[in-house]
């Protein structure tokens, strides 16, 4: 099979790659450039997409004796994810670019890419399984190692997608990983794991945030109220806020009872931040658009998990999909009942639906219902 | 894993970036690097040494057509480049402040480029890049009327001998005549065409000319920038002063007899080198168009490079191309700058006019003192499939068709 390994310069897709190639597979690797100025992405040895990490992919690249390019994605990762991130915030919802960056680019731009020039798959560095299921689709289940199972940020992938991609790490420890990476002589094997946001140099995403929509106009400075609408203070953008924070609001008066508040809402266009206790953050109902099935939809109420926040827990949920005529369709919607409560669920994150340990598919949350109606 | 992959024959296409070593001047070189001396020491060893060095210099001096006091080596083109670029400014201007315009082409390589835009940024130079053609061929009536509007505030006027992505020769002589009429210095680059075309420093009228060793068959690592004696140049680099108080550091001795050789046998072989390699370019070309009917040719089609061939190929991404070629044995260029291998349309291109689609859809093959029939064969052969394929990824990332 000829592979295209995404080699970021981190130790997973560095061992992925090799492991690859040990298998047999005629391998490619290459490091995908995401930004025209390399310098304003982050630096040091925790990103993806800087000069280091690209020379560290190359070195690695050598030792396994593979050849290696550097395929330029900026402009689409520019319009697809980063655009995209901060739409979202102005809209006063929570994005994964993570998950996008899955979606749009190294599953979408590159893997078309790479079909086109005759490869049969992409390679990547992530904590997934692949098998073949009874009914001869391709699944992903969740990854060996729970500590580091990638399967949410990967739940956007359709049937095609996993047809052409190989997680050779799914069924290793991160330490096992490392330990492999030193055994092969690949530098990385003691680079840092990355974190944050690729795009965001320094790690701060709300001064990234202000900077860039206070430029569009879309910073939505306004109220921070109670849910009797009471004004408790003002804040210079709504993109500061996000469904469930507690700290960072900064609120003069205490709340009546003593407890902490929390973000309950936000509404972009008015810069309404509504803040309250805990307790309304709880979350029983969520309705969620944009589905995307990585193998059969779902025909009746599905029992199942659902993961809503990237390494946040499961919880026991029925999901029904509001209309299966159509897996593309747009305005399709899912209805997702918790069965077990989930707290401070923020309109634009995923939910990722399980059965077991196999992904069923995703969707962008639109709306949560608080248990107490509000 | 660990056993390298089966050998396979290579095809290389890419002698602009670096030629393969003549093995005479590896040869020569070999023999001085066994040798101890400092060409500064006073000693026997001190004087073999130097003398290693100067016979070095004559013979550069001979085939190039200068004085053996007017060649200053150097680390190669780069270093070359910035000396003359910095140096002649600084030092014209430190005759008479006026002098604050460079003039140059916008299709310099980044060499020239670089320290040029640095003199503006930090040091107040006011510099112009000058058009080029559709040809990339200088467009000299700018050049006039740049001069011409104040020849007292000129600098200097840099312009490359051949413009390495394309290959088009530059009209050095008519820039002369323009500059020398007002005093003012030429500095030209002339990496890609020393031992490629006919050049004669004084004849040429130049001031300043650049050369380095790894484009002529010479080592890596070392260069000059031959440069007229009277003219004053401020070092950049300062040290022993050994290199006429221009340029610092310890004489490279091995590197510099093995660049002597090189220049020697390069100039002496020219015209024969170049009616063969132009003669299979030439074939080349019309083949791959013959292939591939919709690929354009770039640059001059007569006042070129003999060894250089450049194709845009519409619908195709020169990236994609560059690596389906490289994984059937042909190496070639994409002829664009690398920053952390991010490739960016190239500079040279889009001057000369081409869209920013057609800039990425180029390639450049370049031949030399190696190259044979078999390897424009292979290419043939292989550039069909190549197109194709890159025609599909290009049609999915949303480029032209062809």
């Amino acid at each position: 099979m000829k592979v295209l390994a995404a080699m970021s310069g981190g130790v997973d897709s560095a061992v992925a790659a090799a492991r690859v190639a040990e298998a047999g597979h005629d391998v490619t690797g290459i490091h995908l450039a995401l930004s025209r100025n390399p310098q304003s992405y982050r630096s040091g040895a925790r990103g993806c997409c800087t000069i280091e990490d690209s020379n560290d992919a190359r070195r690695a690249a050598d030792v396994i004796g593979i050849p290696f390019y550097v395929w330029d994605l900026s402009e689409r990762f520019h319009a697809d994810v980063v655009e995209d991130f901060l739409d979202e915030y102005a809209a006063g919802r929570t994005p994964n670019p993570c998950l996008r960056c899955n979606e749009k680019i190294k599953f979408a731009a590159v893997l078309d890419r790479a079909l086109a020039l005759g490869f049969d798959a992409v390679a990547t560095g992530h904590y997934a399984q692949l098998r073949t299921g009874a009914d001869g689709l391709v699944e992903m289940h969740r990854a060996e190692d729970m500590g580091k199972d990638q399967s949410y940020v990967l739940g956007v992938l359709t049937q095609r997608q996993l047809g052409h991609a190989l997680f050779p790490l799914g069924d290793s420890a991160k330490s096992d990983v490392r330990r492999e990476a030193e055994r092969r002589g690949l530098a990385v094997a003691a680079k840092p794991d990355s974190h944050d946001i690729c795009f965001i140099s320094d790690g701060d995403t709300g001064g990234w945030l202000a900077d860039r929509l206070a430029d569009r106009e879309l910073a939505h400075a306004g109220s921070i109220v109670d849910r009797d609408g009471e004004v408790l203070g003002e804040h210079d953008g709504s993109y500061r806020f996000t469904v469930g924070q507690r700290r960072g609001l900064r609120i003069g008066r205490p709340a009546p009872d003593g407890k902490p508040r929390y973000v309950l809402d936000i509404e972009p266009v008015s810069g309404t931040v509504t803040v309250g206790p805990r307790e309304a953050l709880a979350v029983e109902h969520l309705t969620a658009i944009r589905p995307v099935w990585c193998g059969t939809v779902p025909d009746r109420a599905l029992e199942c998990t659902v993961q809503l926040r990237a390494h946040g827990e499961e919880h026991r949920a029925v999901v029904t999909v509001a209309s299966t005529a159509s897996t593309t369709a747009t305005d399709e919607k899912v209805e997702v009942r918790l069965l077990d409560r989930a707290t401070g669920i923020a309109p634009g994150q995923a939910v990722v639906v399980y059965d077991g340990t196999r992904v069923v598919g995703s969707a962008t949350i639109a709306s949560a219902d608080t248990g107490t109606g509000a | 894993m660990t056993d390298a992959a089966p050998a396979r024959r290579r095809t290389y296409l890419d002698h602009a970036a670096t030629t393969p070593m003549f093995p005479e001047a590896v040869a020569a070189m070999s023999e001085q690097l066994l040798r101890v001396g400092n060409a500064s020491s006073l000693h026997a060893s001190g004087r073999d040494t130097r003398r290693v060095v100067e016979e070095s210099r004559e013979r550069i001096a001979g085939a190039l057509g200068c004085r053996p006091g007017e060649v200053v080596f150097t680390s190669g083109g780069t270093e070359s480049d910035n000396l003359a670029a910095k140096g002649l400014f600084w030092a014209r201007r430190s005759d008479d402040a006026r002098r604050t315009r460079i003039l140059s082409t916008a299709v310099e390589h980044h060499a020239v480029l670089d320290p040029l835009h640095w003199l503006a940024e930090r040091d107040g130079a006011a510099v112009e890049l000058l058009p080029v053609d559709a040809e990339c061929r200088l467009d000299i009536e700018a050049l006039k009327q740049a001069i011409d509007r104040d020849p007292g505030s000129v600098a200097l006027v840099s312009v490359m001998w051949a413009n390495n992505e394309v290959g088009t020769l530059q009209p050095i002589a008519e820039v002369v005549e323009l500059a020398r009429a007002h005093g003012i210095p030429v500095h030209t680059d002339a990496v890609q065409a020393v031992g490629q075309v006919e050049v004669d420093f004084a004849a040429s009228g130049t001031d300043a000319l650049t050369l380095t060793g790894h484009k002529l068959g010479g080592p890596f690592g070392v260069g000059a920038l031959v440069v007229r004696r009277e003219l004053d140049v401020t070092a950049l680099q300062h040290g022993g002063g050994q290199e006429r108080d221009i340029r610092s550091g310890t004489i490279d001795a091995p590197a510099i007899v093995g660049l002597a050789t090189a220049v020697e046998l390069s100039v002496g072989r020219r015209a024969e080198y170049a009616a063969r390699v132009s003669a299979l370019r030439d074939d080349l070309v019309r083949r791959v168009r013959e292939v591939v009917p919709s690929a354009v040719s770039n640059g001059d089609p007569v006042r070129r490079l003999p060894a250089n061939a450049h194709l845009t190929f519409p619908g195709c991404e020169g990236d994609s191309l560059l690596m389906l070629l490289d994984a059937r044995g042909v190496e070639c260029s994409t002829g664009s700058a690398c920053s952390a291998g991010v490739p960016q349309p190239s500079h040279v291109l889009l001057a000369m006019g081409c869209s920013d689609e057609d800039a990425r859809s180029s390639l450049r093959f370049s031949l030399g003192h190696t190259s044979t029939q078999a390897d424009v064969d292979a290419l043939v052969e292989a550039i069909g499939p190549a197109v194709e394929r890159a025609a599909e990824a290009g049609a999915v990332a949303g480029l032209g068709g062809r």
